[in-house]
């Protein structure tokens, strides 16, 4: 297994997550999007973390999660409360705030 | 010639009180309100008779002293930087004799006013404005220093304004108001020019400081200076180009006229001129035009004040007339400058009394003006026949009365100069002379002689004798006053501080052979006035089919048509032009930027469409341009 494999899965676990968050409509599909892209970055940190021999990137990995769980919490009480007030978690539904 | 000037003590410190006595009584009469309409005249009319007596006794004291010029210091009026204006009196012989004119001759007004204005709801507010008057003319005629002349300058032109619109509600009255205000404005263009360039080029206003360094000027600056006050001294007093106003300025109460429009405020100019005396003695250019303007003014009222009817008009044309015939005077340089002065003191005794007595027989006649209108009035109103007679005697120069000796001395003058332009201004001024004599008489003929032109229901009344004293005082003043101020108490000696000593002139022509040829000029004159309103009936109606020269004299020598095409209406179409510039060029080069800017952010508000996946491709687009961005430079 060379550092290059890593990468390129890192690559492809983004792009999926990338793709998913600009063409899925269900909010919570968005949200698990986004959690693919944080965790490809992850994979990334990690990996450089071990090619360099240091711990910085890993412990950049944990900040990111804590970040990342914090998030959630967040963002899923918002996609909660939309959903009680619209009846739909799709985020083009939820389009009031424009021009 | 700068003179000696003594610190002030004794009554002479307290002769800002002069000034602060009148003022005090129009805050009072101001700002009181309804409270002072019981006595509110009485009021006004104390505090200028004490100012009067004051006057007396300062100048008294004056009199008794080696230097007679003395500097009332009172307080700093501007000081910035190298910039250091103080507020002071200056009580020498020529301030003395106008403190003496405004404050006496203003007294006998106020005491008039009492009567005249007996009926008029706001006398209160008339007696207000009046001493506003008195106190800014004396402080005008008192400072030490050209700013304060013009504080005192703007002042009386201010108290004019408000006297002039004093019945407000006739348009007339406003309209005339406001012309007299407009040009003045004009004439104080040039004064506070003259008084810029005093700033500039001397550091200082004070008479002392401008008089005593003007030598070390250019002449080029000197001339300037002296037609820059030149035409702040035309717009006062009502001299070519800017005479129009004062004739409409008679729609004031006619004590007004009397007071401000013939005896003291349109005299300032010449009392600017006199003041000024150090400056247009070193330029001949300046001088020169005074002389001009005083001889094309004097020829212009004398012509005009042929062809009216309304005889405060008349009066007022005449005042015009002789004001010009003191600027001949003190443009004529050191010979002329008492004559004029002289002149100025015996014309405010018989003018004033003039216009007094036509506000007596408009008291009588309803507030009538047209002379047409009048008639056989000498048997109604003895007393204002017999005073506006011996007026009319001083200032048509009959033999022995003020105006002989006065007018005398200023054409004699002008002879004296013995080039061609004295020979010509000499001829103007006798000419004039005769015409005074005409209008005059026409005027005299036209109201108190003749059979009766009344309009119906009038009842012709000698006035009260609270207005009949003042003016048996100003005819018995206009028969002395030039005896007087030239032969028993000469002038020339008392303002010797000022002018210097009087040389002793050589004659061109005999001073008798004036006197009879001016005497022959008057009662040609006279006899020519006899006979073309004398001896026949006076139409009731002004005849409509006249000669040219006629028809130029009864508008005045068309002065207000040629300031309208000449000034009104191109400035009309300035203005006019730039509201149009201003409304299509600016104001639409601001609003097109504004609707532009508008506009595009509206255009670009669409682009926020409110869809969350429409800004994450925004995002991914932008970040991968940044990343691409970068590799670029690190590839490169």
């Amino acid at each position: 297994m060379t550092l290059a494999n890593y990468l390129v899965l890192a690559a492809i676990l983004f792009t999926i997550g990338a793709v998913g968050v600009l063409v899925r409509r269900n909010a919570i599909v968005v949200f698990m999007c986004i959690e693919l892209m944080l965790n490809s970055v992850n994979l990334t940190l990690v990996t450089f973390a071990r090619a360099t021999g240091t711990v910085d990137g890993q412990i950049m990995a944990f900040f990111v999660m804590v970040v990342a769980a914090a998030e959630v919490v967040v963002g899923l009480a918002i996609i909660m409360s939309i959903y009680r007030t619209r009846r739909s978690a799709s985020v083009d539904d939820a389009n009031l705030l424009k021009y | 010639m700068p003179v000696e000037v003594l610190p002030a003590d004794g009554l002479l410190a307290a002769s800002w009180l002069l000034i602060a006595l009148p003022l005090a009584g129009a805050a009072v009469l101001l700002l009181g309100g309804r409270r002072t309409d019981r006595w509110g005249h009485l009021l006004g009319t104390a505090t200028v008779v004490a100012a009067f007596v004051l006057g007396v006794l300062c100048t008294i004291q004056l009199g008794g002293l080696d230097e007679r010029s003395v500097d009332v210091d009172l307080f700093t009026f501007i000081s910035a930087g190298d910039l250091d204006v103080r507020a002071g009196l200056l009580y020498d012989p020529l301030s003395a004799v106008f403190v003496l004119l405004i404050t006496g001759v203003g007294s006998l007004i106020h005491i008039y006013s009492i009567g005249y204005m007996a009926h008029d709801p706001a006398r209160r507010r008339f007696f207000a404005y009046l001493n506003l008057f008195v106190a800014a003319m004396l402080l005008l005629v008192l400072g030490n220093s050209f700013v304060a002349l013009y504080v005192g300058w703007e002042g009386v032109g201010l108290a004019s304004y408000l006297l002039i619109a004093f019945w407000f509600t006739r348009p007339a009255a406003a309209t005339a108001a406001k012309k007299a205000f407009i040009m003045n404005r004009v004439g104080d263009v040039g004064l506070a020019l003259a008084i810029f360039l005093m700033f500039a080029r001397l550091g200082t206003t004070s008479f002392e400081g401008v008089f005593g360094g003007v030598g070390t000027l250019a002449g080029g600056t000197v001339t300037a200076m002296g037609l820059l006050l030149l035409l702040g001294a035309c717009g006062k007093s009502g001299q070519f180009p800017l005479q129009a106003w004062l004739p409409d300025a008679m729609e004031g109460p006619t004590p007004v006229s009397a007071l401000i429009h013939a005896a003291t405020m349109v005299t300032a100019g010449v009392y600017l001129i006199a003041r000024s005396a150090p400056i247009y003695d070193l330029t001949e250019t300046a001088s020169t035009v005074v002389m001009l303007i005083g001889a094309l003014t004097l020829l212009i009222g004398a012509i005009a004040g042929c062809a009216y009817d309304d005889i405060k008009k008349v009066l007022a044309y005449s005042t015009v007339s002789q004001i010009g015939y003191m600027f001949l005077a003190v443009g004529l340089g050191p010979v002329g400058y008492v004559a004029g002065l002289a002149h100025l003191l015996a014309h405010g005794f018989f003018k004033a009394g003039l216009f007094l007595g036509a506000g007596s027989v408009m008291h009588a006649m309803n507030d009538e003006v047209d002379m047409r209108r009048f008639g056989g009035l000498w048997k109604k109103l003895p007393i204002t026949f017999a005073t506006f007679g011996l007026g009319y005697l001083a200032l048509i120069g009959f033999p022995f009365l003020s105006g002989y000796f006065t007018k005398d001395a200023i054409i004699e003058a002008t002879f004296d100069r013995g080039d061609t332009l004295g020979y010509a201004l000499g001829g103007v001024a006798v000419l004039a002379a005769g015409l005074t004599a005409f209008y005059m008489t026409r005027l005299m003929l036209m109201t108190f002689f003749g059979r009766p032109r009344w309009e119906p229901g009038a009842h012709p009344h000698e006035a009260p004798r609270v207005m009949t004293v003042p003016m048996i005082v100003l005819a018995v003043g206009s028969v002395g006053a030039g005896f007087a101020l030239v032969q028993a108490f000469p002038l020339s000696t008392w303002l010797e501080p000022v002018f210097g000593e009087p040389e002793e002139a050589e004659h061109v022509i005999a001073p008798l052979t004036i006197s009879v040829l001016l005497t022959v000029v008057m009662a040609l004159g006279v006899l020519l006035a006899w006979l073309f309103v004398g001896r026949r009936e006076v139409p009731v109606i002004a005849p409509a089919r006249v000669s040219p020269v006629v028809r130029a004299a009864r508008n005045a020598l068309y002065a207000d048509a040629v300031n309208e095409s000449l000034f009104m209406r191109p400035g009309q179409w300035l203005t006019r032009a730039l509201v149009f510039f201003d409304n299509r060029g600016v104001d639409g080069a601001v609003n097109g930027l504004a609707a532009t800017l508008g506009g595009s952010s509206s255009r670009l508000g669409r682009a926020q469409t409110g869809f969350v996946r429409t800004y994450a491709l925004g995002m991914l687009g932008g970040a991968v341009l940044v990343a691409g961005a970068l590799l670029a430079v690190t590839a490169g």
